[in-house]
């Protein structure tokens, strides 16, 4: 048996780099990155870029095309979130108008996108100045504060924004640890049960030892990751919410239909659309979807802040961009994958995360973001050059 | 026997896994065309990137001898500093800029930074004129179509100072005329002492000017026939080409039980999308019956992948005006989602452009036009998707290790079995063609029409769009000759000939 080092380096480069990553700043901050508190930083200072990335790789794979509206569309919705819960409206009513008014916002884009075929970049673009306008018209300026506890427990803001621990009070959370353990079960035995049933149709199986290598990597990061979590306050509520959307698109760009159409307009639309498929409809599709990931990244941005402020969210959408490219997405659509913007999210994260650790100046941090972005990209456009 | 200008030694080029040129001699007399043939990937188009240094000197083995020297080109420029320069199957012209700045791009006239324009223009329409164009250097390439388009190309290699020009594949996105003007244009440059080399499938044409005639196989020579010696016939290439005797390019097809229409379109008017008072399909009326091959014959830009794409659920074109029945009953087809579903194919001519996504695998693009056959709920079911995928690459042949297989990797042939999976996928009564064999090799090509006549005898409709003769005479029940976008004629596949195929359209020029 042998491996072949070069094509799985080649396969799971940005994981390397990740790795790589973390090592150097764990090494450099003395154990710092690390700990606990930084593991569950890492979650939820993020949460917004990963819920962004993945509305935006639907984006990305119909052709390279982009939403650059998405950071000032959280800003508008959150600051109509928390205006209707500073003047006590209910918040789950707040919640519904903030997703429905993302999905609003979407289907307008989407509308001259898909329908008028207004450039994407030039209608977000627009976009982005016009909601950033209506962001500062609804908060009138000001910065709001969000008082109700259960919005922000929920959505993964304030003090207590930690799935509670149903075992003890012990300094370690069981319940957390419990849910890694299972998780780690669960995906095991899913890997399993798919590998027999394919074995059994007679399709191409990976060899024994490569699949269990990847099963015990993948449980033991999976276990060490909330063990590191219950070694701080246990689940944080936003990892709820990011696993919940990143399971659905893993789940919608893999096994349906409209997953598919994503990837063949990207790939070559005319060969599509004569295909009998309404690419309009694939464009809309993602439009609106990205409307209502701005949606709830808006209300995950505002519950982390516990306040609304016309500033908010400022960026944004530059940081979901980078994740997915960095993850791997073409930058002429067509490719890319819900696990290739985790890596590429997180990369962005621990990057952040160590350099504000070590002190780093903030334009620095900038200047190094930039240069990484420009790495991956210059990466995968040789790569893709030596396949020719 | 001339001076030998060129001589290939013993050249061998291996890429990683593959050895795609294995000892390969070619040796070019001065003042010659010489004809490479061979089927899809035997290596011509490999041997013409080492001689004109796309591959750099190093990277394969074996000499170049050119005049008498060895040369050891390390880039294109180097080899067209000694004359040698290459035309590219695919034009290579910047479409929004004029002939006379695409004839001398990278090789402008002038000063450093300084473009002398008197000076490009008054060159460029000096060529212009050595290949027979009227046009002003200043019109722009978009303007003119694609015969006047490979000839700039032309002009562009003489402005290099040409002595060995490489033509890979020139009239294949070319009509029959524009084709021969090219080949006779060929000739006079034979005449003033031009050694040219040309890569063709169109075998016709490699009869009517070479030479010499080197087979290509399998990465390598097998034989080099001198055509002035014994006469040379397509059938005696073919031979060389398959290495066996192809009796006959068209499988005969029996049992086929011809029934009733099946689909029938009448006095189908289309105009252009843009320019919309103009006709492209003017007045067209056709119908196809169950378990016939019914055969378009035009030259290109005659209209037929419009009327084709136009039939095909209003695909093409606008303001289109006429009647289709289907099985009797008027329909009304506002989209390909529609004409799919009044089982209808449209299998395109531009299988790279229109017909495949190419990053996407085998198993991907079988599915593409109906993925309702492999889906519940919008939830799509990949063990039955790999199934039929599997399923087709085995009834079609297609040659690839598995289904996961990306599509952009497959020959031509190959390319099109996928194409035409994906279209028998959808389980349509009628298929349209569209030219289902072009650039693909004599093999694939009698494979697809293997697949045709399979069609045909489950009581399928086809019909075949194509601008070779010998494909619609050969594989047609009756023939529908089109030109500028009119149905001038209608044979019965005994009566026709090439003859009278060619007397309808000119007589139909003749009428206006």
């Amino acid at each position: 048996m042998s491996i072949n080092v070069k094509a799985v380096l080649k396969k799971y480069t940005m994981v390397f780099a990740l790795i790589a990553v973390l090592i150097f700043f764990h090494a450099i901050t003395g154990g710092k990155m690390l700990l606990p508190q930084n593991v569950n930083n890492l979650i939820s200072q993020n949460a917004y870029v990963f819920v962004l990335a993945a509305g935006m790789l639907l984006c990305i794979l119909t052709g390279g095309n982009i939403d650059l509206a998405c950071g000032s569309v959280i800003c508008f919705i959150g600051g109509i979130g928390a205006i209707m819960m500073d003047k006590d409206i209910s918040a789950v009513f707040a919640v519904l108008v903030m997703i429905i008014g993302g999905l609003l916002v979407g289907a307008w884009q989407g509308f001259w996108i898909a329908y008028v075929k207004v450039p994407p970049f030039i209608a977000t673009l627009a976009g982005m100045y016009a909601f950033r306008g209506l962001s500062n018209v609804v908060l009138q300026g000001y910065t709001v504060g969000i008082r109700n506890t259960g919005f922000l427990n929920v959505f993964g803001g304030g003090a207590d924004c930690y799935i509670p621990d149903f075992f003890g009070n012990g300094a370690l959370n069981i319940t957390c640890l419990l849910t890694g353990v299972v998780l780690a079960a669960i995906y095991i035995v899913l890997a399993l049960k798919n590998r027999i049933s394919a074995k059994s149709k007679g399709y191409e199986v990976e060899p024994v030892y490569s699949m269990l290598i990847k099963m015990v990597i993948i449980s033991a990061v999976v276990i060490w990751f909330f063990y590191k979590l219950a070694n701080y306050k246990g689940i944080p509520t936003s990892l709820i919410w990011i696993g919940l959307v990143l399971l659905a698109y893993a789940y919608i760009t893999s096994n349906t239909t409209m997953g598919r159409y994503l990837y063949a307009v990207g790939g070559n639309e005319k060969a599509t659309t004569l295909s009998g498929i309404d690419s309009r409809k694939v464009y809309f599709f993602a439009y609106v979807n990205m409307g209502l990931m701005s949606g709830l990244g808006g209300i995950l941005t505002i519950a982390r802040a516990t306040q609304a402020q016309p500033t908010f969210g400022q960026g944004y959408e530059m940081d979901a961009i980078a994740a997915c490219f960095i993850g791997g997405a073409s930058a002429y659509g067509g490719e890319g994958s819900v696990f290739g913007i985790v890596i590429g999210a997180l990369l962005m994260g621990v990057i952040n995360m160590g350099m504000s650790i070590m002190g780093v100046d903030a334009n620095y941090q900038k200047v190094v973001k930039g240069i990484v972005v420009l790495v991956a990209i210059i990466f995968d456009v040789l790569s893709n050059k030596k396949k020719k | 026997m001339g001076k030998v200008i060129l001589e290939m030694k013993n050249i061998t080029k291996t890429f990683p896994g593959v050895k795609a040129l294995d000892n390969v001699n070619l040796k070019v007399e001065e003042g010659e065309i010489h004809a490479l043939v061979g089927e899809n990937g035997a290596g011509k188009s490999t041997l013409m990137n080492v001689l004109s240094g796309i591959y750099p000197y190093g990277t394969y083995e074996g000499d170049i001898v050119y005049n008498g020297e060895v040369c050891k080109f390390q880039k294109i420029k180097d080899s067209e500093e000694k004359g040698i320069v290459i035309i590219h199957q695919e034009l290579a012209l910047v479409p929004q800029m004029s002939i006379g700045e695409n004839m001398f791009l990278g090789n402008e006239r002038g000063k450093k930074n300084a473009i002398n324009w008197n000076e490009t223009y008054g060159e460029a329409d000096k060529y212009l004129k050595m290949v027979g164009l009227s046009e002003s250097s200043r019109v722009l390439i978009k303007d003119i179509g694609t015969g006047k388009q490979q000839l700039v190309e032309i002009a562009k290699a003489l402005a290099k100072n040409a002595k060995l020009l490489i033509l890979d594949e020139p009239t294949s996105s070319l009509n029959e005329t524009d084709s021969r003007a090219l080949l006779d244009l060929m000739l006079e440059f034979k005449k003033q002492g031009m050694t040219m080399i040309i890569i063709t499938h169109k075998l016709n044409e490699v009869v009517y000017v070479a030479d010499k005639i080197t087979v290509v196989r399998d990465g390598s020579t097998v034989e080099t026939m001198d055509c002035h010696e014994s006469k040379i016939d397509e059938d005696r290439i073919i031979r060389g080409m398959v290495g066996r005797e192809i009796t006959n390019r068209f499988p005969k097809r029996e049992n086929v039980n011809i029934g009733d229409i099946n689909m029938e379109v009448d006095h189908w008017t289309v105009h252009h999308p843009l320019y919309t008072e103009r006709k492209v399909v003017d007045d067209v009326s056709l119908n196809v019956k169950k378990g016939e091959v019914v055969g378009i014959y035009g030259l290109m830009g005659a209209g037929r992948t419009e009327l084709a794409m136009s039939i095909f659920g209003k695909s093409y074109g606008s303001g289109i005006t006429g009647t289709l029945k289907i099985n009797g009953k008027e329909v009304d087809l506002k989209t390909p989602r529609e004409a799919i579903e009044a089982k209808i194919a449209y299998v395109t001519e531009d299988r790279k452009g229109n017909g495949l996504v190419l990053s996407n695998p085998i198993r991907v693009n079988t599915s593409l036009a109906n993925m309702k056959g492999v889906s519940n709920k919008g939830v799509i079911d990949v063990d039955k998707e790999y199934a039929v995928a599997a399923e087709y690459k085995e009834k079609l042949n297609t040659k690839a290790p598995t289904v996961e297989q990306n599509v952009g990797n497959l020959s031509g042939g190959n390319q099109q079995k996928v194409l035409l999976a994906k279209w028998m996928f959808t389980d349509p009564e009628i298929l349209i063609l569209d030219e289902p064999t072009r650039g693909i090799d004599v093999g694939a090509k009698y494979e697809i029409y293997c697949i045709i006549n399979d069609l045909v005898r489950s009581g399928k409709s086809v019909i075949m769009i194509s601008s070779e003769l010998p494909e619609v005479l050969g594989m047609s029940d009756r023939i529908y000759i089109m030109n500028e976008g009119r149905f001038v004629g209608e044979l019965n596949a005994y009566e026709a000939t090439q003859e009278s195929i060619m007397a309808n359209i000119i007589q139909s020029g003749r009428g206006e």
